[in-house]
């Protein structure tokens, strides 16, 4: 590697001038020239048969230009939206999804026709007019409740509500039980969240005839993918669609999948004769953007009385919603993460997807691995406690040791030092006199309580082997170009995509340490489908780094080869004897000889080559890596818990987390400040409420949906280990997801540690006021 | 029926016609062009959209464009000054005060106020006065961060910034 310069320096981002002056590129800051505006017409009602649809009035409106329905659509779109088989390939039934409801609509928010108007006023406007005939039918809308074969079915006509239903065992899980001293029972609810990046969805589309292109601009993780889905679905080339995605207002994984919308906007393009914007209000993303979690675990953990684990067998029953998200079923990884960062003789999950009356769910931040983390977890402490056991004591007496480590599941952990991270943490908290402190407390009627999280993830998706399967075909690797003008500007494009991570920054620290130049002189592209490499595989999984930066890496080597081989022959040396240095090739033992990156990069454009050698330098990699890489870390969460109102106090949150070699700590400390903030959002304040009988979404605003403020959250203490990854020559693993999958149990296992004296043995999410006041006037009850 | 609205914005005098109906914010960002100015929830909770009316930190989803006819609005961009970065937009830029940025225009509006009330604020004033806004990347540290430092360049550097902060003495006014 190139002498370091640039890689592990705190830089500020790049991206960031642009941004803090009002001159980001978001979708909704664009309109093409004659644009018109798009309103949904959605379905009120979980569950309904339309009748008909009236819209004469609505498209009698003057400035209404078309009011269009499924039957209008099927005329342009072709086939379902897609289903991949993320983690489970074995799926039962899976709803066929077209992207506007034609008989039946079996969620609430589900759209069943569109409006387009000159303006804003008009669409919303005649949106109104529209008239739908509903026959309103039973709603599922509880996923366990789902399961009885006498109840309703989310779809009509359909056998049951069982989407998947398989069991993965690894290990001897018979013998683990056979030999258990004691066996201990969990059940463990994760709400849905609504993952609600500040940036609603937008939509815009332009179709132009003449060349046959669509060019459609909205906010994805994942352009190239959303290309490929609609590009199919429009019978249309993926050259004559171009998918623009600039400055994105997060994600957290809401904008992996393609949506309704993606396809019923262009289609609307094609069929209008004009460019057409769809902009999403905040209620229409409450209810129709994907959601997370939504699911409920139950599981029995066999331990020797001296906390050893033996087995543990667990069933997840996942809320899938309506359809079968694009890539719901990545979330039953939660089965293969539920070994966590321990030792078992066997290990059997048994996943299982529910269908409901509600919005699909699908990756939010984590998915899967915060809900596999959040079981493993509490099941350590449920087993510390019923063991008279400190829970520190137990972690440490089962943590793996030896890596690369083989999980029940196969799976094969690449580096840890899961006792070092636990170390550090306790030592941080100075965890012995935290229970002195605890201790005295609770004499006094003081509840304090302290939450361990000790985490594994999987992250860095992924290996071609196991990932084309995952997305029925294409495999998670990732590419890059460089592209070196004769000036020496660099310019490098990645199939990644940036939305708040920086990439920006870090890629272009990457470059610069590999190629020998300045920063300045790199620039980085992304979100445009019609540059770079032929496909992008986008962010979500904690991948961009250790997949996409390493694919950024290798086109730089790529180039600094052809470039060392240029300058042996313009120096007239042995290639052997040429070395980069700081931007300069110069001949091994005389430095005087030598040549700057610009001079070469200019005379691979001349015509003084070496025999063979062709003009140009630049160059395109695809990475694929070995593994995937995993992060862990340990995550500590003192609380205190006020016993009269269940009010919870987060009095300290020591984060210490081993992501592998770290590019740029500045970003690494951000990305986990922010995952921890939505793990505690997740343990405290946030659920997405549907009504028990009518299945009405009730949190369809952010009054109703709790998103912390910047006066309910602490300032967590982070630190960072570092245990290089040995899956990537950087050594780099993965942080964005991190924070999330660790916290939410911390503050968990703090408030069911705080509360333990006065009998209450579990808490689930979020533990609001109300639910612990509940909670303990149930056990206070004589 | 359309209603004349006249205003300045960023120092620019300028005269629409607008449906009664028109939001704040839809004006600024769609008849003035001002894009800075963003959208997040629609029920002023998040306060993406905020600006400063008359020197008032003012969220501009939740008022009609009609009410602002006779106010001084700054935006975002009317922050910077000569090429300059308000002292808040380079705090925000050197404390690593934003992710994906989309909040970040209503952050920094909503400090331009605070601190011209507050010029050097305890954290938990911090917290009040910035918990009308919404941040779902950075979990708050470094825009509380953020704060503090532009408070401690400001105040070293004697005074209020120029940039719109300033602007207004007049009478506030307010949404709805």
């Amino acid at each position: 590697m190139a002498v370091t310069q640039l890689i592990g320096a705190r830089i500020q981002r790049r991206e960031d001038p642009r941004l803090v002056t009002g001159h980001g590129r978001f979708t909704d800051d664009r309109s093409p020239r004659g644009c018109c505006v798009l309103q949904v017409v959605r379905s009120p009602h979980p569950h309904a048969r339309i009748r008909s649809i009236d819209t004469a009035r609505a498209a009698a409106h003057p400035d209404v230009l078309r009011v269009l329905t499924a039957a209008d659509f099927r005329s342009v779109l072709h086939g379902a939206m897609p289903v991949t088989p993320s983690f489970v390939a074995e799926k039962r039934q899976v709803p066929e999804r077209f992207p506007i409801a034609t008989e039946e609509v079996v969620y609430q928010g589900e759209p069943v026709a569109v409006v387009v108007a000159r303006d804003r006023a008009a669409a919303v406007d005649a949106a109104e007019w529209v008239v739908v005939d509903y026959e309103p039918l039973p709603a599922v809308v509880d996923p366990i409740a789902a399961l009885d074969p006498a109840g309703p079915r989310a779809h009509a006509g359909a056998p049951d509500n069982v989407c998947w239903d398989v069991t993965y065992t690894g290990g001897d899980v018979a013998g683990a039980f056979a030999d258990a001293e004691l066996v201990v029972h969990g059940r463990i609810v994760q709400q849905r969240l609504a993952p609600t990046p500040i940036e609603g969805r937008v939509v815009v589309a332009e179709h132009d005839p003449y060349d046959e292109r669509m060019t459609i601009w909205l906010g994805s993780q994942n352009p190239h993918f959303i290309r490929l889905f609609v590009s199919q679905a429009l019978q249309m080339a993926e050259t004559q669609v171009r998918v623009v995605s600039r400055d994105v207002g997060g994600g957290f994984g809401s904008k992996i999948s393609p949506y309704p919308e993606d396809y019923l906007v262009p289609a609307a393009a094609k069929l209008v004769g004009r460019p057409v914007k769809w902009v999403e209000t905040r209620t229409e993303a409450m209810a129709g953007t994907t959601h997370g979690r939504g699911q409920v675990f139950e599981a029995d953990v066999a331990v020797r009385r001296d906390g050893t684990l033996l087995g543990m067998r667990l069933t997840q029953t996942l809320d899938v919603g309506a359809y079968c998200g694009t890539f719901g079923a990545f979330q039953a990884v939660a089965v293969y993460m539920a070994p966590g960062a321990y030792r078992w003789r066997g290990v059997e999950g048994r996943t299982i997807g529910v269908l409901t009356n509600r919005v699909p769910t699908d990756p939010y931040r984590g998915a899967g691995r915060p809900e596999g983390t959040h079981l493993v977890e509490r099941m350590v402490d449920l087993v510390a406690r019923e063991l008279g056991m400190d829970q520190a004591e137990v972690r440490r007496r089962n943590f793996v040791t030896a890596f690369p480590f083989t999980n029940p599941f196969g799976f094969v952990y690449d580096s840890g030092n899961y006792h070092g991270s636990l170390d550090l943490a306790l030592a941080a908290v100075d965890y012995p006199s935290l229970r002195r402190r605890q201790a005295e407390g609770r004499a006094a009627g003081r509840y304090l309580g302290i939450g361990l999280s000790t985490y594994v993830e999987i992250c860095g998706f992924g290996p071609s082997a196991p990932t084309a399967g995952a997305t029925g075909g294409i495999a998670l690797v990732e590419g890059a170009q460089v592209r070196v003008f004769p000036t020496g500007s660099v310019a490098v494009y990645v199939g990644t995509h940036a939305h708040g991570q920086g990439h920006d920054t870090t890629f272009a620290q990457i470059v610069a340490d590999t190629l020998g130049v300045p920063m300045e002189q790199v620039e980085l592209h992304h979100g445009d489908t019609d540059e770079g490499t032929g496909f992008g595989y986008g962010t979500y999984g904690s991948r961009s780094l250790s997949v996409g930066g390493m694919a950024v890496r290798g086109a730089s080597l790529l180039v600094r080869e052809k470039a060392r081989r240029l300058a042996a022959h313009l120096l007239e040396a042995a290639e052997a004897d040429v070395l980069v240095e700081r931007g300069r090739f110069a001949v091994r033992g005389s430095p005087a000889s030598s040549r700057s990156f610009q001079e070469v990069a200019l005379a691979a454009y001349g015509a003084n080559l070496p025999s063979g050698m062709e003009q140009g330098l630049e160059a395109v990699h695809y990475f694929d890596p070995a593994n995937f890489v995993w992060p862990f870390g340990a995550h500590v969460c003192v609380v205190e818990v006020d016993p009269d109102t269940g009010q919870v106090t987060i009095e300290r949150y020591v984060a210490v987390d081993d992501c592998g070699t770290v590019i740029n700590p500045m970003i690494v400390e951000g990305q986990v400040q922010g995952g921890i903030a939505q793990g505690i959002a997740q343990a405290l304040f946030e659920e997405v409420v549907y009504d028990p009988d009518s299945g009405q979404l009730r949190t369809g605003t952010l009054l109703d949906y709790l998103v912390p403020t910047m006066s309910e959250l602490p300032v967590p203490e982070c630190s960072r280990q570092v245990t290089p990854s040995p899956t990537n020559e950087l050594g780099v693993k993965g942080v964005g997801e991190a924070g999330t999958i660790a916290a939410s149990v911390a503050v968990i296992n703090a408030i069911c540690d705080a509360l333990q004296p006065l009998g209450i043995r579990h808490v689930d999410m979020p533990a609001s006021p109300d639910r612990l006041w509940q909670q303990l006037q149930e056990v206070r009850r004589p | 029926m359309a209603e004349r609205v006249r205003l300045t914005i960023n120092g620019v005098a300028r005269e629409d016609l607008v449906e009664p109906r028109t939001l704040l914010v839809h004006y600024i960002r769609e008849v003035a062009g001002l894009t800075g100015t963003h959208v997040g929830c629609d029920t002023s909770q998040c306060g993406a959209c905020t600006v400063l009316v008359d020197g008032d930190a003012v969220k501009s989803c939740t008022a009609f464009a009609v009410q602002a006819d006779g106010a001084t609005i700054t935006t975002i961009e009317g922050l910077a000054r000569d090429g300059e970065l308000h002292p808040l937009q380079q705090a925000f830029w050197d404390e690593h005060g934003l992710q994906c940025g989309y909040c970040t225009p209503g952050f920094i509006m909503a400090s331009v106020k605070l601190l011209a009330d507050t010029p050097e604020p305890s954290d938990d004033e911090i917290r009040i006065g910035l918990e009308g806004n919404l941040c779902r990347c950075t979990g708050y540290v470094n825009i509380l961060k953020a704060v503090r430092t532009a408070s401690r360049r400001m105040t070293e550097a004697g005074g209020a910034p120029t940039g719109g902060a300033a602007a207004g003495s007049a009478a506030a006014r307010t949404a709805g």
